[in-house]
């Protein structure tokens, strides 16, 4: 634990001196801000474009943090053979692997920690400011906790995506782990099409095929509560805590999956 | 110094080329082409494509729908289209059907007569029908639908029924039924209207809404002008035997103190073949509604 402790450490610090990181949550905080403005179009719904803005800018930028990093975890050690160095050290590959996740998910959840805190900064100045009458017509408050509950599933759903990209890394290219990534996260959203393909094909072998896809690859449309919470619609903890639940036994799956790969890996 | 001096002048060079062009007459399109784009209309294919940001995009096309129909609108073009709205909506609300605002907003644009919208009550009431299928216990699209049919279709037994099946549903006012009753048993006279209307004003969040219900109150305060205008002309007429040539009789037989305007303040035209009293032709108050006022001919 303490090894991986140290990487995940190392993997953090070295996260935190890439500009591009610097850029991503930059940006996203200056499109949190002004989705402000862009409320003043909707004829009356700048809440809701708000917060739909808001939780889809952290959800889109931690997206990218989690890929363009994750794909590069495992690649920029083995390019610039420092990887050769790592392994001679008193440390087995599993704990250079779970280090290197450890590290980005330290450095996302910091990164979606300062655009949540900018994201309810602007809901409570827009709350302070409004019109108690308009704040009435809200379908859920301002300042609603219940969104805390959508940033939980889109943190365990980028905690998957950086398994899938640290796992395609473990053998794979960046541009490669990439394009893998990014099309398992959409594949990933079409799960009801996978399992409603019996009712469209007449062949019951490609049925059975698809709904055992359906099963095996992960469901990323599950973590999206994004539209209810903005509702004001009720997303019960029970849902929370098995789509949790569920988010955290897939990327323990892909974790053993990217360990065994890189175990067996040689590096002559 | 000479790269930041080159850059600026780059910059003014682009600036003043931006404007030169801004000053040429825009290049036509073709007849019968608005210049208007929806490159994707499928709802299905769209909610498949937003993956899970299909809340957001419902947000972009609402933009899109408010930025295409206020636009429209604005516009001198005597051939005017309104001709993405409806898909506009139809997308947005399919990317998201929670969005009430999308449904009730709409229905309203959609049922707007041309050239203030599109003047298509049934594409309001094909939207409305979506919001029911999405959201069957809310009460205020069944009010809405009793609305357009009311309103704009002055089809009051339809009107009435949808009023009463709103005012069955939890959480509705308690003068959705008796408005059904009246509306049913007087169908569209300003009363009823008015009622209406008021309850609109009285209950809408948004100013775009405030100021059309505004505006429909005081298009039943000039119908009910006119009709006590009527009743006084009718009244000259008794006692003289003959229509007044002029607002100038009225005066003088001591009907009236001052010629009469509507309540945009433009002056009420008096036929004096007829005796019928109507708004002048720039009055902002055009076209008023087809419904009657108590004691109108």
């Amino acid at each position: 634990m303490r090894v991986i402790r140290h990487i995940a450490v190392n993997v953090f610090k070295e996260s935190v001196r890439d500009k591009v990181l610097y850029n991503l949550v930059v940006f996203a905080v200056l499109l949190i801000s002004l989705s402000y403005l862009i409320g003043q179009l909707t004829a009356g719904q700048d809440m809701k474009i708000i917060k739909d803005l808001g939780l889809a800018s952290i959800s889109i930028f931690g997206l990218l943090i989690a890929i363009f990093i994750g794909i590069g975890l495992v690649w920029k050690e083995v390019e610039r053979r420092s990887i050769y160095a790592l392994l001679s050290k008193p440390m087995r590959r599993s704990e250079l692997v779970l280090g290197k996740y450890c590290g980005l998910v330290l450095t996302l959840l910091i990164n979606i920690a300062v655009m949540t805190i900018a994201f309810y900064a602007l809901l409570a100045y827009i709350n302070w400011v409004i019109d108690p009458a308009v704040r009435l017509s809200w379908p859920a408050p301002a300042v609603d906790p219940a969104m805390l509950k959508a940033i939980v599933l889109i943190v365990i759903e980028l905690m998957l995506v950086t398994a899938i990209a640290l796992f395609f890394s473990t053998f794979s290219s960046p541009f490669l782990s990439a394009i893998l990534t990014i099309g398992i996260w959409v594949i990933g959203h079409f799960g009801a099409d996978l399992r409603n393909f019996g009712g469209v094909v007449g062949s019951p072998v490609a049925a059975a095929v698809a709904r055992g896809l359906y099963y095996v690859l992960p469901n990323f449309s599950a973590f999206d509560v994004k539209a209810q919470v903005v509702h004001g619609q009720a997303v019960p903890l029970g849902y929370v805590g098995l789509t949790s639940l569920y988010g955290l036994t897939y990327l323990a799956l892909v974790l053993v999956g990217a360990v065994a790969i890189f175990s067996r890996r040689d590096f002559k | 110094m000479r790269t930041i001096v080159t850059i600026i002048a780059l910059l003014a060079a682009v600036v003043g080329l931006q404007a030169m062009q801004e000053r040429r007459q825009p290049l036509g399109l073709p007849p019968g082409a608005t210049g208007n784009v929806l490159y994707v209309r499928s709802p299905e294919f769209m909610r498949r494509a937003a993956l899970s940001y299909h809340a957001l995009l419902a947000d972009v096309y609402w933009i899109r729908a408010i930025q295409h129909y206020g636009g429209t609108k604005l516009t001198n073009d005597p051939s005017k289209q309104y001709d993405l709205l409806y898909p506009l909506l139809d997308l947005t609300t399919s990317l998201d059907p929670n969005f009430d605002i999308a449904y009730g907003f709409g229905s309203l644009f959609l049922a707007e007569p041309y050239p203030s919208g599109p003047g298509r009550p049934d594409l309001s009431i094909a939207l409305l029908q979506k919001a029911l299928r999405a959201q069957p216990d809310k009460w205020r699209f069944r009010e809405d639908l009793g609305f357009i049919y009311y309103w704009w279709l002055n089809d009051y037994v339809t009107a009435a029924d949808w009023f009463k099946r709103a005012g069955e549903l939890p959480g509705a006012p308690n003068w959705l039924k008796p408005l059904a009753a009246v509306t049913l048993a007087q169908g569209g006279n300003v009363a009823t209207s008015r009622t209406l209307w008021t309850e609109v004003f009285n209950t809408a969040d948004q100013d775009w809404l405030r100021t059309q219900a505004t505006f429909r109150l005081r298009q039943l305060d000039a119908l009910d002008e006119i009709a006590a205008l009527e009743r006084v002309v009718e009244a000259y007429r008794a006692r003289t035997g003959s229509l007044p040539r002029s607002w100038i009789d009225v005066i003088r037989a001591g009907y009236l103190t001052a010629p009469p305007a509507d309540p945009a303040e433009y002056p009420l035209q008096l036929d004096s073949a007829s005796g019928k009293v109507t708004l002048a032709g720039n009055s902002s108050l055009n076209p008023l509604p087809a419904t009657t006022a108590p004691g109108a001919k």
